[in-house]
């Protein structure tokens, strides 16, 4: 696995005129590992991408490859293949020369080039489609024809700029397992840039989740979703109830937070901010809708909130029941369907119990927009 | 209401009627008058079918040789339009945005300038430049082909750009950088990429600076030099009066022009048609498979009937002498004339007897010169302005034909015209 050609990032800064596009990114890929940059649209995950693959230059800091300092190479001289967003594949081409281009360029006869690009049509599952143009392939074709192209250069990096965003939703669960299957077939090193959460979990080794042209943090899809670093990490990915408030005393790894509205409440401390965390600090506390669950208690306590439904909504797999704590707090809880009737009527009275352990408290900070 | 879309179904009816003849009547006439046979180009009346002016004009050396040279030419300042205006529309495309206001300005303004001021200014331009060079005056520079390519190219590129802007600004730059990636050098992304996308817009920028060079006069004409274009030809030659070699050649052109259109729309049709099913284009662009286009195809079919119009016309000129016919028209109009001389004489033998018996009426004169004619001869009693030689001379020719000779559009045509008789006299 770790035989491929890692990736460094060493204090990049991007800047277009005043404008910082990435902040001091310090990334370090492993070799032959599915690496994810996740973010909401803008916060410049492309725009390192383009500075991995040499479309432009760093304002500051180096790209390392293989541990080579990569500035002054172009795109063409590095050993990485980008598949665009678009795909970016030549319409006046047939298929076969689409994937056979980089041995084109570097003068390899037909007959080589048609017989690699066969080769690579099998391994795609699309033999025999070589003589067509790409306009004449459905989407998911394209998007395995445009794999088959970055292959086909051999590259020690592959880079995929959203590429399965163009595609419907079954066709894209289907391709992130295909992605995940030949990244492990060739095991070269890929970097992925998604602002899909979902594609980052799944198919990752590590995921870098990224706001405003700041890296967040970096850690597995599990880390990520479960130990969150910042209050955006923990907002961004997946669902979550939040609770402002301020610390009011702290141990170890866990705090009680004296919550706005909801009273006080006991969160063990993401691992990153264990030590960082003082009594009086501005904090946030978030608890996962499948963190809650419905307490036979009705008794006070820390790990307990009181609240009255205001609608349920049941999604096969699992129910979800939106309440209102007191002065109008809204939470959500998501219950798994185990054949009970959960479709609480409004206006019940609840009392909901979560695990401190799974309640995560977090300094104050930015919230992921919706 | 339902004589109100009748009225309009009349009045969209009338206007379509209009318009077009408005827009093809010329044509039409034109090509109608490249057939006739009077030597003064004129679709009424008809007299003989002929092919003779087809003859004259391939027989015309400065005709041809105006072709010629316009093909020269026109292949000349394709070749360097065509390459300045993918040029300029590559930098446009991707110039810094703020000076790319400045720079379309700059680079359109040839088309807005008159061509008279390119051409003079081309001429005193490449002069000066000579003179500079210390060349001699006959030198390269001063070449009437060289210097009308450079002429015409200085706003020809311009329609070429315009032309590649409108392609590039659809052009992907992601596929350049995806050739980049996959690591072309910048020359084979351009080569093997870019250029094959600007194909169509190369062809038709070729079509467009191949006519506007074609039909150029206002900037060729200060730049020909010894190598005057068909339109300076043509334009010398209507100085000195046209006959209907001229039609004959627009009808060729026309002809060309409708055949290219309908071919390239029928190309076009058969493309989409294969893409609108799903059919890959290359099935329908290699191989020509007749009657399925055929089907629900007009243009085809308007093809196919011109293409059978041409072959019959053709063919039928090949046994086809209008000689015989044109001696019977000529006897015809000698007939003709004959009957009016002895018109003539019997009227004037008329006026002598009625003057022998009345002697002569003052009040028909107006209406009757010819015995003015007679009494010219005669000393007049009268002594007024109307018997002076110089008056007499003046009316004295058109007296008798109730419309001057030369008018084609005479119903005695040009009967009486004693230069047309002198024409065709020998051809008997």
């Amino acid at each position: 696995m770790s035989e491929g050609v890692g990736v460094d990032l060493e204090n990049v800064w991007i800047r277009f005129g005043d404008f910082v596009a990435v902040r001091e990114a310090n990334v370090q890929i492993n070799g032959g590992e599915f690496f994810s940059f996740l973010g909401p649209s803008g916060c410049g995950k492309t725009t390192i991408l383009r500075a991995v693959s040499g479309f432009l230059e760093p304002s500051d800091g180096n790209v390392l490859i293989g541990g080579n300092n990569m500035a002054g190479f172009g795109p063409n001289e590095r050993p990485t293949a980008l598949i665009f967003q678009n795909l970016a594949l030549f319409p006046l081409m047939k298929v076969w020369e689409n994937i056979a281009f980089s041995m084109e360029v570097r003068g390899a006869s037909a007959g080589e080039r048609r017989k690699r690009a066969d080769e690579l049509l099998d391994m795609i599952a699309l033999s025999g489609q070589g003589d067509k143009l790409p306009s004449e392939l459905s989407g998911g074709q394209k998007q395995r024809v445009a794999i088959a192209r970055a292959l086909c250069a051999e590259p020690d990096v592959l880079l995929l700029d959203e590429p399965l965003s163009a595609l419907d939703l079954k066709l894209r669960q289907h391709m992130r397992s295909e992605l995940r299957e030949i990244q492990k077939r060739v095991g070269i090193t890929f970097i992925y840039i998604t602002h899909d959460q979902g594609e980052a979990l799944t198919m990752s080794d590590s995921v870098a989740v990224m706001k405003a042209g700041i890296i967040d943090q970096i850690a597995d899809g599990k880390s990520i979703y479960d130990d969150p670093a910042t209050a955006f990490v923990a907002s961004f990915v997946g669902e979550n109830n939040v609770f402002r408030g301020k610390v009011k005393s702290v141990s170890k790894d866990s705090a009680i937070i004296e919550t706005n509205r909801t009273g006080n409440l006991r969160a063990r401390i993401s691992s990153d901010n264990q030590g960082k965390l003082k009594v009086g600090d501005d904090a946030m506390m978030f608890i996962r809708p499948e963190a809650l669950d419905i307490s036979t208690n009705d008794t006070s306590s820390d790990t307990r909130i009181k609240a009255r439904v205001t609608h349920s909504e049941f999604e096969g797999q699992s129910y979800h029941v939106f309440l209102e704590g007191t002065e109008g707090k809204e939470m959500k809880m998501s219950l798994i369907n185990r054949g009970e009737d959960r479709m609480y009527e409004r206006g019940k009275e609840l009392y909901l119990d979560f695990d401190a352990n799974q309640a995560v408290a977090l300094p104050a900070g930015e919230l992921a927009s919706e | 209401m339902k004589t109100d879309s009748l009225l309009i179904r009349i009045g969209l009816g009338f206007y379509l009627v209009l318009f077009f003849t408005y827009l093809l009547g010329p044509l039409v006439l034109m090509s109608i008058t490249a057939f006739n046979s009077p030597s003064f180009p004129q679709a009424t009346p008809w007299e003989v079918l002929t092919f003779e002016w087809f003859n004259v004009l391939y027989n015309d050396a400065r005709i041809v040789n105006g072709i010629k040279n316009s093909f020269i030419i026109g292949f000349f300042t394709v070749i360097l339009s065509v390459i300045m205006g993918l040029a300029g529309a590559l930098v446009l495309t991707q110039i810094w945005p703020k000076i790319r206001a400045t720079f379309y300005t700059i680079i359109i303004a040839p088309i807005l300038i008159p061509g008279v001021v390119l051409g003079i200014s081309t001429l005193v331009f490449w002069d000066r430049v000579n003179v500079m060079l210390g060349l001699p005056n006959d030198s390269f520079l001063h070449n009437g082909i060289l210097l009308t390519v450079l002429g015409q190219s200085t706003f020809i590129a311009s329609y070429c750009m315009l032309v590649f802007v409108a392609r590039l600004q659809r052009y992907d730059l992601g596929l350049t950088e995806a050739a980049l990636d996959l690591g072309a050098t910048h020359t084979q992304a351009f080569r093997k990429i870019q250029l094959p996308f600007l194909a169509p817009a190369i062809g038709s920028a070729s079509v467009l600076a191949f006519l506007a060079s074609f039909e150029n006069y206002n900037t060729t004409t200060f730049t020909f030099g010894k190598y005057p274009t068909l339109t300076i030809e043509l334009a010398q030659k209507v100085r000195y009066g046209i006959n209907p070699s001229i039609s004959a050649l627009a009808f060729i052109i026309v002809c060309l022009t409708v055949l290219f259109a309908l071919v390239h729309e029928v190309r076009n049709r058969r493309v989409q048609l294969a893409i609108a099913n799903g059919a890959p284009v290359g099935a329908v662009t290699s191989g020509f498979k007749l009657p399925k286009i055929f089907a629900g195809n007009p243009v085809a079919v308007v093809l196919a009937l011109f293409v059978a119009v041409a072959v019959a016309v053709i063919s039928y000129a090949q046994f086809y002498d209008p000689e015989p016919a044109k001696a019977i028209i000529l006897q015809e109009k000698r007939a003709a004339q004959q009957l009016r001389i002895e018109e003539l004489q019997r009227k004037l033998k008329d006026k002598r007897l009625q003057k022998n018996l009345k002697g002569p009426d003052i009040f028909n004169e107006g209406k009757s010169k010819i015995p003015k004619l007679e009494e010219k001869k005669q000393k007049t009693p009268f002594g007024s302005g109307i018997f002076s030689p110089n008056n007499l001379n003046k009316v004295a020719p058109g007296a008798e034909t109730p419309a001057p000779a030369p008018k084609p559009a005479s119903p005695f045509g040009s009967v009486f015209d004693p230069t047309n008789l002198n024409k065709v006299a020998p051809k008997e």
